[in-house]
């Protein structure tokens, strides 16, 4: 029977050939937070990390996955959402539906582990997933604020709760120039 | 706020994602326990979703206070919530307003939705359950705050009645009331059981707005951290037990049929159980996984029989179009004075013809519903909009009383308005119903959704303006040609002919879409031409394209006539202070009395609609080789009481995003009776690094409730085709931008 590595775990499935990555994911481990968005790579809903690298799921096949190549889903990024780019998202109330934002999320994990302190540049460049509601400008800003927590803890700084990081909310939202 | 807040928290004690409704039985037997010697009027069973969703038999909660809310002996508060949460964030508003009047602690509160079900059981005790039109808060307010206040006048009670003391010595804060003379104090989840014995008061006063201390603030959202972590569960993640899945592919030409399916190979495939008829015009494919349903479908052969729409195309609908501009079957929706005498007596006129073409909405999540179908009962598990609708859908599509069907709304994976349809939920019944007893989950292809839309409607129009010598504005005429929504969806509410919906933001003045400027005359006429490609509410609605055209075209005035856009509109604006102080608003935070950095040019637009008034300037720069960039966006929203400032804004930054990349690159073309574009790759939506940045402006001057979901969508398009224009001299008439050349 065939393995797949996933978020730690070395896992049996069943899947007939040609079965992308993320219906094994959904649909045969249970693991439903990566999301179908369309199927053909466009809109990086169902984004996971393989070796710590983004990819869209959708259009990989499971088959061509070996077992020595560790998946990492939303659910295995951290146990409890404590990955600063998560708490940022917490911080800066980034979903609106939330579909997208398993997707948004991996992108942007991978992204922070490659550069960890991405230009806007950057972000545009990493940052191609579809998101309907418009969170895009809250995506950005969540990242500067991870990317800025993450290298104040490499540092040594204690990490801030996501009701710390809150208050560099309103810092965030006035770089944008919005008031009520 | 704290995470302990959060609705999931709640007896979040398995992380299987298999969904199970818990029985009768089981609640039965659990609120036995814990509800013993107390009777409370008709109590209706509830569940907490979340617990639902994850396949727990839930233990019932504790016995309500009133419809709206729930104290637990511990002082957590779970307020029920009946609009559908899509990310517009009124799941949380909502709270925040029943929190307010209930003088409770924000940091224990929780929510849940009843169901449908209950409603119609409780002769619709929390009223209309439909969530689209930006109503969720302006819709609701009277309601929720009401269920707030009589819930807390209630808890205040029973702690009078325990004290023996007069009930105005008392006050309560934050879930504790005191008794003033003697500073006696309890706390909500002590008096709970008592009060919820109470007769319901009649004499209810709201607090005075100054005294608000939720209502207005920039509180977090409920929904947050299990939107980060991958466990909301929307509809497309339900797993029941025994679940099969199916999918579905309906008549790519609307209104055709199908004529034979020859399914002998498919049957033979692992996991397939059943090649289904949906109706006369659908077919699915029912297997053990939907991947397995899908790529079935996709081999089945499908003839279909094309009938009398297999010729039609975007060109051909857009011909019948063109003739009514000028037809004389118009109706009415707004008319001030004779503004064909006026327009034709003038020594000049300016004419211009513009369009807005098919749209798909593209949620995230594309259609599903989940249905477990017996001849005694039918349950549906279904992100949607309008949980009533979804209710009624289904005991017509089950073959069923209403009373013995059942819809659990299920977290939505986007909305704007296709989610308030019930076209999918009716096709996962009639699937269902031919699987007796074996819940199925239908999954639409992102395929099968850009296929079936319900789309935004097509329409053309042609604005006319008189002007007298000095250039003065004589009268002003549009006439819309072009498809009417509710003759899809409503056709009832069509009363002799006219479709208001029509005519949003052209209104005459009132509290609902009203135009913001006065003319010496003015017309608005429409010659309704429905082609058969289905309309649907899409958000921002009629809004969108009426702000386009009243919007460029005045901003053609403007430039026709050697005026500053800015200057024309406040003319034009006097006699409507509201409309007024938000551009002004807009035009101050812009800087519109400096210049805009060099290279770069301004656009202005402004509307009213759901409630609320709305402008925007854009500034945009475009490069020789006709590339656009839009730099920055200034937008102002007065919705009266602004309940949750930060969703404001998300609310008004996604609809930068909605707007522009409805304006830049969608459009649905019909060519031989169907939908062309098939995915997001020949249907492009709005990226990040495109996204402008956004600054947003709050008038929350109080008097009213406004919605803020839906009316910035329309500023966004007419303000940069407006600094399109004062960049490069091109009037984009005709959308998306991406049909045109901005090249030099």
């Amino acid at each position: 029977m065939p393995k797949l590595n996933v978020n730690g775990k070395l896992l049996d499935y069943q899947a007939d050939e040609g079965t992308p990555l993320l219906w094994v994911l959904r649909e045969q481990l249970g693991l439903t937070g990566t999301k179908y968005g369309c199927g053909i790579a466009q809109c990086g809903a169902c984004t996971v990390h393989i070796d710590g690298v983004a990819v869209r799921s959708c259009v990989m096949p499971a088959a061509a996955m070996k077992a020595t190549q560790k998946i990492t889903t939303i659910e295995g990024l951290t146990p409890n959402g404590t990955h600063p780019i998560q708490k940022a998202w917490q911080a800066l109330d980034v979903p609106q539906c939330g579909f997208c934002q398993s997707g948004m999320i991996m992108a942007a994990t991978a992204l922070v582990k490659e550069k960890p302190n991405p230009t806007d540049k950057d972000i545009d460049d990493a940052m191609t997933n579809i998101c309907r509601c418009g969170t895009y400008n809250r995506v950005r800003a969540a990242i500067h604020v991870a990317a800025k927590e993450m290298a104040a803890t490499k540092t040594g700084a204690k990490p801030k709760k996501v009701s710390e990081l809150g208050k560099s909310v309103l810092d965030i939202q006035h770089i944008d120039g919005s008031q009520a | 706020m704290s995470t302990t807040s959060n609705p999931s928290k709640r007896d979040r004690t398995n992380t299987d994602t298999a969904v199970a409704k818990p029985s009768r039985r089981t609640f039965l037997k659990g609120s036995a326990a814990t509800t013993a010697g107390l009777v409370v009027g008709f109590h209706v069973p509830f569940f907490n979703k979340q617990a639902m969703a994850q396949g727990i038999a839930a233990a019932p909660i504790s016995p309500e206070v009133n419809a709206w809310v729930v104290v637990q002996p511990n002082d957590k508060v779970i307020i029920r919530i009946a609009r559908s949460e899509m990310g517009q964030g009124s799941l949380t508003g909502l709270a925040q307003m029943v929190a307010e009047e209930l003088e409770c602690d924000w940091a224990k509160v929780s929510t849940e939705y009843p169901t449908p079900g209950q409603n119609l059981a409780r002769q619709r005790v929390w009223g209309d359950f439909s969530t689209g039109g930006s109503r969720g808060i302006r819709g609701s307010q009277d309601n929720v705050r009401k269920g707030g206040a009589t819930a807390r006048m209630m808890l205040v009670q029973a702690a009078a009645d325990e004290w023996k003391v007069p009930v105005s010595e008392c006050s309560a804060s934050k879930s504790v009331i005191t008794h003033g003379p003697t500073k006696r104090t309890t706390t909500y989840g002590k008096v709970a059981n008592a009060a919820a014995k109470l007769t319901p008061p009649t004499d209810i006063k709201f607090k005075d707005p100054k005294d608000w201390t939720l209502i207005g603030k920039r509180l977090a959202r409920l929904d947050t951290v299990e939107k980060t972590t991958g466990k909301q569960i929307y509809g497309m993640d339900l797993k029941l037990p025994g679940m099969l899945n199916a999918a579905v592919k309906d008549a790519p030409v609307f209104g055709s049929k199908v004529k034979s399916v020859d399914d002998t190979a498919v049957l033979k495939r692992p996991g397939v159980k059943k090649v289904l008829r949906v109706g006369d015009t659908a077919v699915a494919v029912v297997a053990d996984t939907w991947w397995r349903a899908k790529t079935a479908l996709d081999a089945l052969k499908i003839e279909w029989e094309d009938g009398p729409n297999a010729k039609a195309s975007s060109a051909s609908f857009a011909e019948v179009l063109k003739a009514g501009l000028d037809a004389k079957d118009a109706v009415v929706g707004h008319s001030v004075g004779d503004a064909r005498a006026a327009i034709a007596a003038s020594p000049r006129k300016i004419e211009a013809v513009y369009s807005y073409p098919h749209q798909n909405h593209v949620c995230m999540e594309t259609m599903n519903a989940t249905v477990k179908w017996t001849p005694e009962r039918c349950e549906v598990w279904v992100p949607t909009q309008n949980g009533e609708a979804a209710l009624a859908a289904t005991a017509e599509a089950a073959g069923l009383p209403p009373a013995k069907c059942e819809v659990y709304k299920i977290h939505l994976g986007g909305g704007f308005g296709r989610r308030g349809a019930t076209d999918f939920i009716r096709q996962a019944v009639a699937i269902a119903k031919q699987m007796p007893g074996t819940p199925v989950k239908m999954i639409w292809s992102r395929e099968e959704d850009m296929a079936q839309g319900r789309f935004h409607p097509v329409t053309q129009c042609k604005m006319v303006a008189g002007l007298d010598d000095k250039g003065e504005i004589t009268g002003l005429s549009m006439r819309i040609s072009g498809q009417s929504i509710l003759a899809y969806v409503a056709p009832q509410n069509i009363r002799d002919g006219r479709d208001p919906v029509v005519f949003q933001g052209l209104n005459a003045p009132g509290p609902e879409a009203s135009i913001g400027y006065t003319f010496p005359t003015f017309l608005v006429d429409h010659a309704m031409r429905n082609p058969h490609v289905p309309a649907g509410f899409w958000r921002g609605v009629n809004l969108n394209q009426n702000a386009i055209y009243l919007e460029s075209f005045l901003d053609e005035i403007a430039h026709a006539t050697n005026q500053d856009p800015l200057a024309l509109r406040r003319k034009l604006m006097s006699k409507h202070p509201k409309h007024l102080a938000v551009l002004n608003a807009v035009a101050e935070k812009v800087g519109y009395d400096k210049p805009a950095p060099a290279g770069v040019f301004r656009g202005l637009a402004q509307t009213m609609g759901f409630g609320s008034y709305v402008a925007a300037c854009a500034e945009v720069s475009v490069s020789k080789e006709g590339g656009l960039k839009i730099h920055r966006i200034v937008a102002a929203t007065d919705c009266g009481n602004a309940v949750n400032p930060q969703q404001i804004e998300a609310q008004v930054e996604g609809s930068f995003v909605y707007g522009l990349g409805a304006a830049l690159y969608q459009e649905c073309t019909v060519k031989d009776g169907r939908i062309e574009q098939t995915n997001f790759a020949d249907y492009p939506s709005l990226k990040l690094a495109e996204m402008p940045k956004v600054e947003t402006v709050i008038l929350a001057w109080g008097g009213f409730w406004g919605g803020v979901g839906e009316p910035t969508i329309a500023v966004a398009a007419p303000a940069v085709l407006n600094a399109i224009f004062a960049a490069t001299g091109k009037r984009i008439r005709d959308l998306p931008l991406k049909n045109h050349s901005l090249k030099a």
